[in-house]
């Protein structure tokens, strides 16, 4: 491909930029309401702002139906935050996806997460019908080739503008069959993935076995890995996530500190037990970003706090993130590209 | 005589020629009273009945149907009576869907030793069958269309 | 095989409520050895109707008989008059079975009295699993025998999602996760290779997406049905 006049970048987005200039990257994450109240959005999004380069907007998380990914990231867009929008493969096939993906770069937003979605059976909507025409290797795939070979998924070229997304994928180092899991990480690499954000890790020994195979396989240098982190509440959720999700490794050691948090504080007083475990969870937090941090190939975090939004400027401060790199601004782009 | 047999109570009792059967036959020797509602039909094995005949039996016009087998664990064929149990329990399901008592069929195990338990169950089946009152059916078929209908 | 399961009872009754001669048809293939629509259902489904209908106090006349494939003319013609003499015809053959009956006699009401559910396999007695979604495309080639577009909740071809856990999909704890049988069978035979490349996304025109499909052997066709 001829490099366009993109500044030698895929997209531009902040995201991309941070990443490329070795900074440590953090991104958040943002869900939308089960509403139409914009203002929801624009209060969560000053929560995160200036505490993460980028926030991820989720696409109908657990199947629940949710404002747009796109809706909300063009609103968080104006708010100055940068959003990562999400797209899964549950909801639309390729026809929709790609007008989407049409739609959401005209509305100025830079990144895309490919997923494949959860099932529909976790949702409120149970009895609806899926679609997963792609999987969320050929959603990257599709996205990729929209932007650099500004075509379509059937090969027919695009006219005008061609949407430059940095495209990322999730990864999931503790799904089963676990020898398997930095080969399809891999397809997504060759599927043309620019980052990845991996599931809620925990258990650090398990992931660096993991990330030993995912540097032999050559991965970390052909994509950014952020390690995905999640504050833990209680030990009622520590516990809950070690046995009941799917997909998730929590050690007994994190159980047993959350625990431990509230020693000492009268059973009565729910509100100092509520501040200690918050307190011991955001601690946690702070001391896994550390660890991940020393990992070779993790080139930063991606901090899930759903409906604790709060909490990351904590975490991202205890682990000595703050302040996040300011950039300098773009040089514009070429006029005579920008009238085409 | 033929008011007599639309009074009467009907009660079919399909027992296993090994245990129920022999039970029932122990239970005449000893000359235990069991309720003469009881009309018996020997079957090799309860495992041998089909829900069809049950069916039938009922839409004929019987009260209740008993199934009666060995005890389970003791089957002469094996699990004959296992099987059984699990046919009439969706029968059971059958019957509530059509709008019948489930309580018209049950299912029994015992011995062929046990003529005391014979009489027993015997009493206790035609006890609930008469509390839950004549089968609708009864009135609604003429023994002989039955017959007729069902070759 | 196809697998189907009986609806219930209340919904079959509403269906042919407004009729006075029922014939339930049942199907001596595919339904009978799944034990929905065979001659033994059908008598239980018959005798059911006409014992629920008359304690609704409206009983009905319920017969039924047993062809032995629903499916083809050739063994349906020969209940023209039974059918004739019904005021409904409610078929315990599968959706094919219906149709078929449907499109042989045209007079004729027919209504299903199954939900036909999948293609799949006894896998035990009393056991039935689905194994086929008859895609019009077969990839079991590549995947090692074992169907993803089937048994996969997201059908995914580049499988499996991060909700694979223990061997079992994240859906339900009962199902096996497909990729993960896939995965085990191919590592077992040391062809894992065959999912290491991205697998393309699927022509899904070839499945129910394009359409009705329809199979056209001219060397199986008949001289005379050719020219008409
Ligand atoms: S790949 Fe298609 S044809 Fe082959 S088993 Fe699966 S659904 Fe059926
Ligand atoms: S857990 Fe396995 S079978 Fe279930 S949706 Fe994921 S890949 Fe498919």
């Amino acid at each position: 491909m001829t490099e366009k006049n993109t500044n030698g970048l895929k997209s531009g987005s902040n995201l991309e930029r941070i990443l490329r200039e070795g900074h440590f990257a953090v991104t958040g994450e943002l869900g939308p309401p089960q509403s139409a109240d914009g203002a929801v959005i624009r209060e969560k999004a000053e929560l995160l702002k200036g505490y993460c380069d980028a926030a991820n907007i989720t696409d109908n998380q657990t199947a629940i139906v949710r404002m747009s990914s796109i809706g909300a990231g063009a609103i968080v867009q104006q708010e100055g935050l940068e959003p990562i929008i999400q797209m899964t493969c549950r909801d639309r096939n390729r026809l929709a996806i790609q007008s989407d993906i049409l739609g959401a770069y005209a509305l100025g937003t830079r990144n895309v997460l490919c997923l494949t979605g959860d099932h529909q059976s976790f949702g409120n909507h149970p009895t609806a019908k899926n679609v997963h025409d792609l999987d969320s290797v050929h959603l990257i795939q599709m996205v990729v080739k929209m932007r650099d070979e500004a075509c379509f998924d059937c090969g027919d070229e695009m006219k005008g503008v061609e949407p430059r997304f940095f495209v990322g994928a999730a990864a999931n180092p503790f799904g089963d069959p676990f020898e398997w899991r930095p080969y399809r990480l891999a397809k997504k690499v060759k599927a043309g993935a620019d980052f990845i954000q991996t599931q809620l890790i925990y258990n650090t020994e398990r992931f660096a076995e993991y990330m030993q195979k995912v540097r032999e396989l050559g991965l970390h240098e052909q994509v950014y890995i952020l390690a995905g982190i999640g504050p833990l509440k209680s030990p009622g959720m520590a516990r809950y996530m070690r046995d009941q999700v799917p997909g998730l490794d929590v050690p007994n050691k994190w159980v047993d500190r959350m625990t431990e948090a509230t020693k000492g504080i009268d059973k009565d007083d729910k509100k100092a037990r509520r501040d200690a475990w918050r307190q011991e969870g955001i601690s946690i937090a702070v001391d896994l970003i550390k660890e991940l941090r020393q990992v070779e190939g993790v080139a930063g975090v991606h901090v899930m706090a759903i409906e604790w939004e709060e909490a990351v400027k904590p975490i991202v401060d205890g682990a000595g993130l703050l302040p996040r790199p300011e950039l300098s601004p773009l040089p514009p782009s070429d006029p005579k590209k920008k009238a085409s | 005589m033929m008011n007599d047999r639309e009074n009467a109570f009907h009660i079919v009792a399909y027992c296993c020629h090994y245990c129920a059967y022999a039970a029932a036959d122990l239970a005449g020797v000893l000359r235990l009273r069991y309720p003469a509602e009881i009309k018996i039909v020997e079957l090799p094995c309860t495992g041998r009945i089909d829900a069809r005949e049950i069916l039938l039996t009922l839409e004929h016009g019987a009260d209740g149907v008993m199934i009666a087998g060995c005890l389970e664990g003791d089957c002469h064929f094996q699990d004959g009576n296992i099987n059984a149990r699990r046919r009439i329990e969706r029968l059971k399901q059958t019957l509530s869907e059509i709008g019948m008592d489930p309580g018209r069929i049950e299912m029994y195990n015992l011995s062929s030793a046990q003529g005391n338990r014979f009489a027993e169950v015997a009493t206790e089946m035609t006890e609930r069958i008469i509390e839950l009152g004549p089968s609708p059916f009864r009135t609604m078929v003429r023994i002989e269309d039955a017959v007729e209908s069902n070759p | 095989m196809i697998v189907a399961e009986q609806k219930p009872l209340e919904e079959i009754k509403s269906l042919i409520a407004d009729y006075q001669n029922v014939l339930v048809v049942g199907c001596g293939t595919c339904v009978t050895v799944c034990f929905a629509g065979g001659e033994k259902e059908a008598g239980i489904l018959a005798s059911s109707l006409r014992m629920a209908t008359k304690l609704d106090g409206n009983t009905k006349q319920v017969d039924h008989l047993v062809v032995q494939r629903q499916c083809e003319w050739e063994y349906i013609d020969p209940i023209k008059e039974q059918v004739d003499k019904a005021d409904i015809v409610l078929s315990i053959g599968c959706g094919i079975g219906v149709q078929a009956l449907v499109e042989r006699f045209p007079d004729a009401i027919v209504v299903p009295g199954l939900n036909t559910t999948f293609l799949g396999l006894p896998t035990e007695q009393g056991i039935w699993e689905e194994r086929c979604a008859a895609c019009g495309e077969c990839i079991l080639g590549l995947t090692g025998g074992i169907c993803p577009i089937a048994r996969c909740a997201k059908q995914l071809l580049n499988g499996p999602c991060g909700g694979s856990q223990n061997g079992m999909c994240e859906i339900n704890p009962d199902t096996p996760c497909a990729w993960q049988l896939i995965y085990d069978k191919l590592e077992s035979q040391g062809r894992l290779e065959l999912i290491m490349e991205i697998f393309p996304s699927k022509d899904w025109s070839n499945s129910r997406d394009g359409g009705p499909r329809k199979i056209t052997r001219e060397d199986l066709r008949l001289a005379a049905e050719e020219t008409e």
